[in-house]
């Protein structure tokens, strides 16, 4: 999980509003079920879990399963109560965790 | 925009009988080989849905409730299928959705997601790509703050199957 994930946030944020948060990240999501030339078993390897908080706070979860798409895209709300870091984490089969922090500055 | 509630456990268990029957086909094979002796802790009958609907559900059951659902009626790849899900709640500490999750009714592996909110999400909405192995029904789950439940399904009719089959 090398690559960067891909977010997109509102260019102007007021405090107390309900902001839409798009990510999306690279990743072939292995499901475990499919088999290699070879017919051997393909281990599942997927992204399990992603998780938004706000200084510390969480915000959003999601559980993934291998019945969720290759290169998984997330829609999801925030509702901002002012000034702070968002941190969003991708965490995958064996452990490995990809984060990003965004800074939210808020408008009067 | 035909919605199908699921009322009661009768309603799901219609649902699962098409998987039923494919299972039946499948322990036809498997019945040259002795069952083990001691049976499961699930019914033989209850289709892979079945039982991560019930691990979900545990004894709760639930009841009509408005989800709104948007996923195509046909989905010409399944490999990704998007589907945007919301609904309608004020989202304060005593009344608002905790959980949505999505199931495939007859993918080989029933789960999709399952997503949490807080006081924070705002709303209780969601949107993400899912896959599906053939035409199906593909079922919501939502939990109350209350520990209520509410659920709904939609049909998507799949003209190449997803899941690398």
């Amino acid at each position: 999980m090398s690559l960067r994930p891909r977010i997109k946030l509102p260019e102007t944020i007021r405090i107390g509003e309900i902001i839409e948060v798009k990510t999306l990240i690279s990743h072939t999501m292995e499901t475990g079920q499919r088999r290699d030339k070879d017919g051997k078993p393909i281990p599942r390897k997927i992204i399990n879990a992603f998780r938004a908080t706000f200084d510390g706070a969480p915000v959003f979860s999601a559980e993934f399963h291998p019945g969720t798409s290759a290169n998984p895209y997330l829609v999801f709300h925030f509702k901002v109560p002012g000034p702070g870091e968002l941190e969003l984490a991708w965490s995958e089969d064996g452990g490995a965790v990809v984060s990003e922090r965004l800074k939210i500055n808020t408008e009067a | 925009m035909a919605r199908i509630w699921v009322t009661n456990r009768r309603e799901v268990l219609l649902g699962a009988a098409s998987a039923a029957s494919l299972l039946a086909l499948i322990s036809e094979v498997a019945a040259q080989t002795p069952p083990p002796a001691a049976p499961a802790a699930t019914p033989p009958e209850a289709s892979p849905y079945e039982q991560a609907l019930d691990k979900i559900l545990g004894d709760a059951k639930p009841s009509p409730g408005k989800i709104n659902i948007e996923i195509p009626e046909i989905a010409e790849n399944g490999n990704t299928v998007p589907y945007a899900i919301s609904i309608d709640s004020p989202m304060t500490a005593t009344d608002h959705i905790k959980t949505i999750h999505v199931l495939s009714t007859a993918n080989p592996l029933p789960y999709v997601a399952s997503f949490g909110f807080t006081l924070l999400s705002g709303k209780a909405a969601v949107s993400s790509r899912m896959r599906l192995a053939k035409t199906q029904e593909v079922a919501v789950i939502a939990e109350h703050s209350s520990g209520r439940f509410i659920a709904a399904k939609r049909t998507v009719k799949v003209t190449i199957g997803g899941c690398g089959g």
